[in-house]
């Protein structure tokens, strides 16, 4: 984590265009939206998943990649209109079903990231390309994950 | 941006189409950026996944209406991956009259988004077969694989969104399959056994995709008797791995052009196939469904089935899916009569694993690799996988041996 004096400012590849701010939730493994988070209350709730349990409504959801079924991104438009979506998604490198789901789904979306300069708790503002870190946000995060990932 | 686009294109992107069309080209454009397209190219036909209720769901259905109340239509040929019922004998079928509704609420949205509702996986058995070096975007497996590898056509494994994409904006990015240099195997599959029946084609297709994943493959020692086998052999390769094109020697289109192989390939050789058919076959010997037609038959073997049902009774429930022109086909030649009147079902539409019919049958024994394949996590069936020649017998007996 970086200090709150000093905010770090990295730089995406943007597949969905957008402006948005949240406090980080941030994933070591990839992650898959169908079946795996539930899209009436944003849970993650894959068996076993380092972030089982945790809710990504209005989280900057940050992980490498996505994984499962292609009808995920599906899951991402349903979030939206039932307003449980992540506030934006980071990726170290998209592929087709998030990036879909980001661009129905209406969710700001940059890959090419180094998610090593984010930890879950620090406060992003994401605008277009741009991303703004500020170790330990601007809300203290009770959702801060402490396993030893 | 990297891709360059055309002053067209850039007019879609800015929504002077409207915002059908925008998020249409949003989407084809944000694909080629991942996967590094320097363009995009037109696509002369389209077929779109994600059509059974099942799998697309109420978010899924309010997507599609969105979308065509944005005023998107499609531009090019487009058609319909396999729905989760007949559409037409659902009730016989013994679908739930709730998922019936909400299943031809989809087909109703794919109508007004202008797609003609011909449910199948097999789009080249009724007519639409693209040429060599065609440009398409096709989304089910095994269509995939036989696009490129039987007609020698281009297609990377879309998504139901990407397929439907392309159908609107009538293009998609030129990546992976649509390059030339993508289309070079990089494996060499040497198979020194005898291939011979549509269950030898699926165990062979099982075996090799489990191996090579999603590789380019080129097959030498093949000699399949007609477009059933590798029908079989591509599905169950889609299935088991991701095999999106494969070449076999002396037969596949773009078999014989020079430096196909690629000079650093790997090899697998197959010389028996009893790996496959253990691997497909297990559980009770009691059987409660005999499927056939995944991927969705053609009509020689609804006509196979036909024959071997003239003055039979079948004792567990036989069903064989195909599409709606393939039903039509046999019913003239007489051959949906005789199954149906030895107490089989021909399906047109639909397909069994993306059906609701999970609880339904306890074991099913099919020629199938594919269904073979997804029937345990889909259906939560065991499943008996065989010849021909225990079909037959499970036809009439109700027990596999």
């Amino acid at each position: 984590m970086v200090s709150a004096a000093e905010p770090i400012l990295l730089t995406g590849r943007v597949i969905k265009a957008g402006r948005a701010s949240g406090t980080a939730l941030v994933s070591p493994e990839p992650i898959g939206f169908y079946g795996h988070v539930d899209p009436e209350t944003g849970l993650i709730r894959e068996k076993g998943h380092p972030l089982e349990g945790e809710c990504v409504t209005g989280r900057v959801l940050c992980f490498p990649t996505g994984k499962g079924s292609t009808v995920g991104s599906y899951t991402l438009y349903r979030m939206n209109k039932a307003g449980t979506a992540p506030a934006a998604i980071l990726n170290e490198q998209s592929e087709a079903i998030i990036a879909v789901g980001a661009i129905i789904g209406d969710i700001p979306m940059l890959d090419q990231i180094d998610l090593s300069r984010i930890a879950t708790g620090d406060w992003i503002v994401v605008a277009d390309e741009q991303v703004e870190v500020r170790a330990g946000g601007q809300h203290k995060d009770q959702h801060f994950v402490t396993a030893d990932w | 941006m990297a891709a360059k686009l055309t002053s067209d294109e850039r007019d879609m992107l800015a929504g002077k189409h409207g915002p059908g069309v925008q998020k249409a080209l949003e989407i084809v454009v944000a694909l080629g950026k991942i996967y590094g397209a320097q363009d995009l190219v037109p696509v002369e036909s389209v077929q779109v996944s994600g059509v059974s209720y099942q799998n697309l769901g109420s978010a899924g259905l309010a997507f599609l209406r969105e979308w065509a109340n944005d005023g998107a239509r499609v531009r090019v040929p487009t058609f319909l991956n396999p729905a989760g019922m007949d559409l037409r004998r659902w009730q016989t079928m013994g679908i739930d009259a709730e998922f019936a509704r909400q299943q031809l609420a989809v087909i109703d949205a794919f109508t007004v988004l202008g797609i003609a509702p011909t449910c199948t996986c097999t789009p080249y058995l009724i007519g639409y077969e693209p040429g060599p070096g065609a440009h398409v975007a096709w989304a089910e497996s095994s269509a995939v694989s036989f696009a490129n590898s039987v007609l020698g056509a281009r297609t990377n494994r879309e998504g139901g969104p990407s397929a439907l994409a392309a159908a609107i904006c009538g293009r998609t990015a030129r990546y992976g399959l649509h390059c030339d240099e993508n289309r070079r195997a990089s494996v060499l599959v040497e198979v020194s056994c005898p291939v011979r029946s549509v269950s030898d084609w699926g165990a062979l297709g099982y075996m090799v995709g489990q191996a090579t994943q999603s590789q380019v493959l080129y097959f030498q020692g093949l000699e399949p008797d007609g477009v059933d086998a590798l029908k079989a052999l591509g599905a169950a390769m889609a299935a088991s791995g991701a095999v999106a094109l494969y070449h076999v020697e002396g037969v596949t289109p773009e078999a014989r052009l020079a430096g196909v192989l690629r000079p650093d390939h790997t090899r697998l050789a197959i010389d028996n196939l009893e790996a496959g058919y253990r691997a497909l076959s297990g559980g009770p010997t009691r059987i409660d469904l005999v499927w056939l037609g995944c991927p969705h038959a053609s009509v020689a073997e609804v006509a196979r089935l036909a024959a071997f049902a003239e003055g039979r009774r079948f004792v567990p429930e036989v069903w064989i899916t195909t599409n709606r022109p393939v039903r039509e086909e046999s019913e003239m030649a007489g051959s949906v009569a005789a199954i149906e009147t030895a107490g089989g079902r021909v399906w047109a539409d639909g397909c069994v694993v993306v059906a609701p019919l999970r609880g339904r049958f306890s074991t099913v024994a099919t020629l199938s690799a594919k269904g073979a394949y997804y029937a345990p996590s889909l259906l939560g069936t065991d499943v008996r996988y065989g010849t021909w020649l225990q079909l037959e017998r499970a036809m009439l007996t109700g027990f596999w041996e």
